[in-house]
């Protein structure tokens, strides 16, 4: 009896978490609109106008949905390779290189295997190739954290900048395709291994590749006793050792799919947007990935929202430089201020009064 | 390439004189990282601000040096580009002492925003020609041009090397020495003294984005000499490992700087004896040396000697 009065049957206090949840980075999405809004009035462009651009860019026509789908694919899969680790309390951000890691295995594996299987079996080998190549890309960061007690942070971004040398050292050297002018390249792709587009519209099949992925990792993660073990270690890993749980192994699985991940991403841009291995892999959707993945709070279904809303920001960059004479390094700054208004209102849970739990009378 | 006369003496000299010319900023952005991590807060976010230092110090240059002149035009970049580290020092100071907030991912967001803002606002200066530094000609004794120019240093170079043993005396000998050790290795006891953890860390941030603002003034007006945007490539992350490496001795970040600075001078060295099949790979030495470093140094069963006792440690 006591117990039922001290809960109030208000719907707003019984549903105060998921609102929370929900509304804290909502404002802090708002926050970051309203500063990026000042930010170009200072630098001299009209910050409605600015708005109503990126809005037009991003989701303002069927075309643009298609722009903005397009770079979002990428986005939910580099995104998994911070989220999954971050379930374990490890801060990965080597999404980049993981990114670079299967490009360079997705094209090497297409160019050996070239047209001697059929097509279906060549482009499921590349995939796999990406796969296992961004994976252990990862999994050796978190190998070493395990092992050796390195920061998976520092080593992970050391990581980005050693594949994307690996890759440069290869596509200028080994791999080069001499009959292409235009920049250091490898060979391009047999067009059968392509990934195609979806029926009626420029985007290729990687967006359900990143939708899929998305789902099975918050499966993963949410429902399986393999992700309760993995977050019983991110909260307390004394307490996850003490229970028997392998850490180590759990470390090194978690990195690797976080890795795989990314390197399906990498895949697939290689796939379906560059065709041949090239310094163009490196565009940033790693580094965009990592913002994707602090966003929507680590979780996988989150991330598909805000890869799409991210995706449609970058989709924008080009015309705040054409309609605007704004640089192109504005979105980056519209990231930045997205990023520190979203850790800010981290630390606004249970703090503001209207999802405060009621003081006990 | 006035090496060729050196045959393959132009080795050495050219990782010697890389040493000389890279180090600078790894010097500078070390020794504020470990002022920062002195008192228990990580920034990663001091990439960001050496690209913000590099674009202000360029930028001002620049802009002064119709008025001031060609001499004192570079000097009030360096002071520039030190405030804009502060700027962003702030920022970060107050944001990752806000409670449940990450100084990591703190770190990472800064290094977006930094990097976002220098592109931003430098985007006007990549075309233009600014005044650079002057240098200190130690090799005036030799004939040999390649030597000559090995041996040009900056001031801003000997600057780095003076702070160093006064920072490590800062450490050891003064009252506020002892304020942000006491915050970094314990905060409770350092409350109990009567010291605010806050102001401390916000201080030793602000200064240490201040040095690091002032490693990118190094890159923009000494040596590569230019602005663009891909400027820093890793080196304001690979200082924090390099911290990590000296074992948060302001003495032992000297050496670890020349050692990677010296890494760093590898690729070019061999490139320019006419072996340049593998630049790339070379070029990615101190990345490698940094992550092979932190392997040997690091133990996963114990904290590491010298380490500050609340880093990385939630409140």
């Amino acid at each position: 009896m006591a117990i039922a009065q001290a809960a109030p049957a208000s719907w707003l206090y019984r549903w105060r978490r998921p609102l929370e949840a929900v509304a804290l980075p909502a404002a802090a999405l708002l926050a970051a609109i309203l500063i990026f809004g000042v930010f170009c009035a200072l630098a001299g462009a009209n910050p409605l106008a600015v708005y109503g651009s990126i809005y037009k860019a991003a989701f303002g026509s069927w075309s643009a949905w298609q722009n903005t789908l397009i770079r979002a694919s990428p986005l939910m899969l580099t995104a998994l390779c911070t989220a999954l680790p971050a379930r374990l309390g490890l801060v990965i951000i080597g999404n980049e290189g993981a990114l670079v890691i299967g490009g360079l295995a997705a094209v090497v594996a297409g160019l050996q295997l070239g047209t001697a299987l059929p097509a279906p079996l060549t482009q499921i080998a590349m995939a796999i190739a990406a796969i296992v190549a961004g994976g252990l890309w990862i999994a050796l960061a978190g190998a070493l954290r395990h092992y050796r007690g390195v920061n998976e942070t520092i080593s992970s971004l050391l990581l980005n900048y050693i594949a994307i040398a690996l890759m440069n050292h290869l596509v200028e050297g080994p791999m080069r395709d001499v009959a292409f002018v235009t920049k250091p390249s490898s060979a391009e792709l047999d067009p059968s291994l392509l990934i195609g587009n979806l029926p009626g519209s420029r985007i290729h099949y990687g967006l359900l590749y990143g939708l899929i992925a998305c789902v099975i990792a918050y499966v993963l993660i949410q429902r399986t006793t393999f992700g309760f073990a993995a977050r019983t270690a991110g909260g307390n890993i004394r307490a996850a050792r003490i229970a028997g749980l392998p850490v180590g192994k759990l470390t090194l699985a978690v990195c690797f799919l976080g890795g795989s991940a990314a390197g399906l991403a990498g895949m697939i841009e290689v796939a379906a947007v560059q065709k041949r291995l090239n310094a163009s892999l490196v565009s940033n959707y790693g580094y965009a990935g990592i913002l994707v993945a602090f966003v929507s709070r680590h979780n996988p279904l989150a991330t598909v929202l805000v890869a799409i809303l991210l995706g449609g920001i970058l989709a924008s960059g080009g015309i705040l430089q054409r309609s605007h004479d704004l640089p192109d390094a504005t979105v980056l700054v519209f990231q930045g201020i997205v990023f520190l208004c979203v850790l800010f209102s981290d630390s606004l849970y249970g703090r503001l009064p209207w999802f405060r739990e009621k003081p006990a009378t | 390439m006035a090496t060729e006369a050196l045959g393959w003496w132009g080795v050495p000299l050219g990782i010697l004189a890389g040493t000389l010319r890279g180090s600078a900023p790894f010097l500078f952005v070390s020794l504020g990282e470990c002022l920062t991590e002195k008192s228990g807060k990580i920034n990663l976010g001091l990439e960001g601000t050496l690209l913000m230092g590099a674009m202000s110090a360029y930028g001002v240059s620049y802009l002064t040096q119709d008025i001031v002149g060609s001499f004192w035009a570079p000097w009030l970049g360096v002071l520039a580009a030190g405030f804009g580290g502060m700027v962003l020092g702030v920022i970060h100071g107050w944001l990752a002492q806000q409670p449940r907030v990450n100084d990591v991912a703190v770190g990472i967001a800064m290094i977006i925003f930094g990097s976002g803002l220098a592109f931003f606002l430098g985007k006007p200066f990549i075309q233009p020609q600014a005044s650079q530094l002057i240098t200190f000609n130690l090799g005036a004794w030799s004939s040999n041009p390649a030597v000559q120019s090995a041996l040009k240093v900056s001031p801003l170079f000997l600057m780095g090397v003076a702070i160093a043993p006064l920072l490590h005396w800062f450490f050891r000998a003064t009252r506020w020495g002892l304020y942000i050790r006491a915050v970094g290795d314990s905060p409770q006891a350092a409350m109990a003294m009567g010291i605010s953890t806050f102001k401390v860390r916000m201080f030793s941030i602000v200064a240490g984005s201040f040095l690091a603002g002032i490693g990118g003034a190094c890159l923009s007006l000494y040596f590569p000499g230019v602005w663009t945007e891909r400027i820093s490539s890793g080196q304001g992350l690979m200082a924090v490992a390099l911290v990590i490496f000296a074992r948060w001795n302001p003495l032992q970040c000297l050496w670890a700087s020349l050692l990677f600075g010296g890494a760093q001078a590898i690729g070019p060295a061999f490139q320019s004896v006419g072996i340049d099949s593998y630049y790339y790979l070379f070029n990615a030495a101190p990345y490698i040396l940094t992550l092979v470093i932190m392997v040997i140094t690091c133990s996963p069963q114990r904290t590491l000697i010298g380490a500050p006792g609340a880093l990385g440690k939630e409140e």
